[in-house]
């Protein structure tokens, strides 16, 4: 039986479908084409169920589980605080996945995962079969990182990283900010979603400032002493935004910080500041559907490099930030390049096709200001242990002008080059 | 004094009368065959030369857009042809310039000769075949040569386009297979000689691009050959 797609669109539906769909597909487990479900439709997700579909020309079952009918990428959502790109620029919809791919597009949440069943049952009350499963969820925020915060505070003070809703709100608040006014960022500790991600953010929301509120402040308490790409973001902060952020790293107290939403104060190594405005990006974990599969250690779901494979489960893999695989950074552009890893595993595993040695790369490109684009960019092999770095390139401290420009136009490039990979 | 500086340029319009060449009246044709050596990575021009990455550009001056038989154009330089554009020296002149302003979705992926001299000496230059086509200047067969010398046994490896298929999907994270081009060249529908001698460039460190160099800097000869014959045949 093929799942109708209309039917799980809606949630008034969904009731009904979990008791038209059940009985039918204990029977077909074993039977008919081998069945695929993607849980998470963003970087990694989108790609493995659109490689995975589009490569096995029909021969698997592909269902794509995704709460957001509007998915709005977290790479380039910092360009639109500032201004360089529009929110609908930044959106993505999943018809042409159903239309031109044939990949069932469910709009709900996955809740629950029997391994021994193989089967993921959904927040609307239905179940799906699959004899593989790739999840690809992203992160959560881990619990009581920072003190002072939890999510329902993410109005006061947003995190801002997913983007949509939080990333409208971040730039309300700071295109709201009195004249002189100061604006706080809490950063995350190591690993997190996008290493580049924060320090691209303070520079956005710098050159926004410092076009409409030059005298404002920005402070970043940070737990670490180190961050990525950290001499280009310095240079370009001091070329263009000098004296207006302060960066307080782990060797001088910044990840001893507390804040208070309802006073809006930020209070770092004993410090109490006021402020205007308090972007608090926690410690992360894996997408909590992964601790809800049981195959997390630690905070990360560990995997085998060679096909992105659950070191806990072989039936399922689990692509981007949620997994724990080696060198490789938590980027879009990681997820992409492990999707299609894992679509090819896949395809292997349940339609016998050839399976090519893993091959993996990464570039992360990040905006300073106006036309001053920088990236950092490596290539990874599979080994046993791990995904391992095996050569790498960073832009340097001092590139002319027209270099950076044209790495700027690169990354535009990348982003349309990347969101048609995923999204087709 | 003035009578004197008058008589002076009269003077040098006289020479430049007499001289055949049509190129000292818009630039430095010299100057521009040094700029020339950006541009021939993609374009042959002069005796023999083919359609590459991009079209000969053998009676490049008054030739309707988007018409060299066997070249696929992008749409919109195909319509301005339709349209009636005809190349001309302000034409191109804009296009080079700034070459996405002029047709958005140009394949060429060049970012522009901001320096108006420089643009007037390519032009001269390029000029040099258009005016006369037939009459190629004794020292000049050599700019249909390519930026970057391949092994010849390098070059006659048979690629393998379904192995191709499936290692393009590392280049798809960026190049879009619809051919277009938004800071990222297009790169299907290139003859496979041009993307191998291309690939063999960065791989050589020759091309200077550290994301390209660091990509065909593990591809081996044979993944090399069957990247080019998958993309070779992509249509958009």
């Amino acid at each position: 039986m093929k799942i109708n797609r209309r039917l799980f669109m809606g949630g008034a539906a969904a009731g009904a479908a979990a008791t038209t769909l059940t009985a039918p597909m204990v029977h077909a487990a074993g039977h008919g084409k081998p069945k695929v479900v993607v849980v998470g439709g963003g970087a990694g997700g989108a790609t493995a169920a659109r490689y995975i579909a589009k490569d096995s020309k029909g021969e698997i079952e592909v269902t794509l589980v995704e709460p957001s009918r509007s998915y709005y990428t977290c790479f380039f959502s910092n360009l639109y605080m500032a201004g360089f790109r529009e929110l609908g620029s930044i959106a993505h919809s999943y018809g042409k996945l159903a239309s031109e791919y044939g990949i069932n597009v469910v709009h709900d949440w996955a809740v629950g995962i029997d391994r021994e069943a193989r089967t993921v049952s959904l927040a609307g009350g239905a179940t799906l079969n699959y004899d593989r499963l790739v999840l690809s969820p992203g992160i959560d925020f881990v619990d009581g990182a920072v003190e002072g915060w939890d999510v329902t505070h993410q109005n006061a003070m947003p995190h801002a990283y997913k983007a949509g809703s939080q990333s409208e709100l971040l730039k309300a608040q700071v295109e709201a900010m009195p004249e002189g006014g100061t604006f706080a960022m809490v950063a995350p500790p190591n690993p997190f979603r996008c290493p580049p991600g924060p320090y691209e953010r303070i520079s956005m929301i710098a050159n926004i400032l410092s076009k409409k509120n030059p005298t404002a402040k920005i402070i970043i308490a940070d737990p670490k002493e180190k961050f990525s790409k950290m001499a280009l973001f310095q240079d370009g902060w001091s070329r263009h935004y000098d004296g207006m952020i302060d960066w307080i790293g782990g060797d001088f107290g910044g990840g001893n910080v507390s804040v208070n939403p309802h006073d809006m104060t930020v209070t770092i190594d004993g410090e109490e500041t006021k402020v205007d405005v308090c972007n608090v990006i926690p410690a992360m974990k894996a997408g909590k559907i992964c601790d809800m599969a049981g195959i997390t250690e630690g905070n990360w779901a560990p995997v085998n490099p060679h096909t992105m494979q659950s070191r806990v489960d072989e039936n399922i893999h689990v692509l981007g930030d949620a997994s724990s695989q080696g060198d490789m950074p938590k980027s879009g552009f990681a997820a992409n390049s492990q999707a299609k890893v894992a679509a090819m595993a896949v395809r292997s595993a349940l339609t016998g096709s050839k399976l090519f040695p893993a091959k993996f790369t990464n570039t992360c490109w990040s905006l300073i200001s106006d036309d001053d684009g920088v990236k950092v960019g490596a290539s990874y092999e599979a080994t046993d242990e791990k995904i391992a770095k095996v050569d790498g390139f960073i832009s340097k401290v001092g590139e002319d002008g027209e270099l950076r420009q044209a790495t700027y136009e690169e990354s535009v490039g990348w982003y349309a080059g990347i969101t048609s990979d995923m999204f087709g | 004094m003035n009578w004197i500086r008058n008589a002076a340029i009269g003077l040098t319009v006289a020479i430049c009368a007499t001289t055949p060449s049509f190129s000292n009246e818009i630039g430095n044709a010299e100057d521009g065959e040094k700029l020339w050596k950006e541009c021939k990575s993609c374009h042959a021009v002069g005796e023999g030369a083919k359609n590459r990455v991009g079209p000969h550009l053998n009676g490049i001056f008054g030739r309707r857009a988007g018409s060299e038989e066997g070249f696929k154009y992008s749409k919109g330089l195909a319509r301005m042809g339709k349209d009636g554009l005809i190349w001309e020296f302000d034409l191109l002149d804009r296009y080079i310039e700034n070459p996405k302003a002029f047709a958005s979705d140009t394949r060429m992926s060049y970012r522009g000769l901001k320096d108006e001299q420089k643009r007037a000496d390519l032009l001269a230059f390029l000029r040099r075949y258009s005016d006369n086509p037939g009459d190629i200047p004794e020292a000049a067969p050599t700019v249909a040569g390519t930026d970057h010398e391949v092994d010849p046994a390098i070059l006659a490896i048979q690629g393998d386009p379904d192995y191709g298929e499936y290692l393009s999907s590392e280049c798809t994270s960026c190049h879009q297979l619809t051919g277009d081009n938004d800071g990222i060249p297009g790169i299907i529908g290139w003859p496979a000689e041009d993307f191998v001698i291309a690939m063999h460039a960065y791989k050589d460190k020759f091309r200077p691009h550290p994301v390209m160099q660091m990509m065909a800097g593990r591809l081996s000869n044979d993944e090399i050959a069957a990247l080019a014959a998958y993309f070779e045949v992509v249509e958009p």
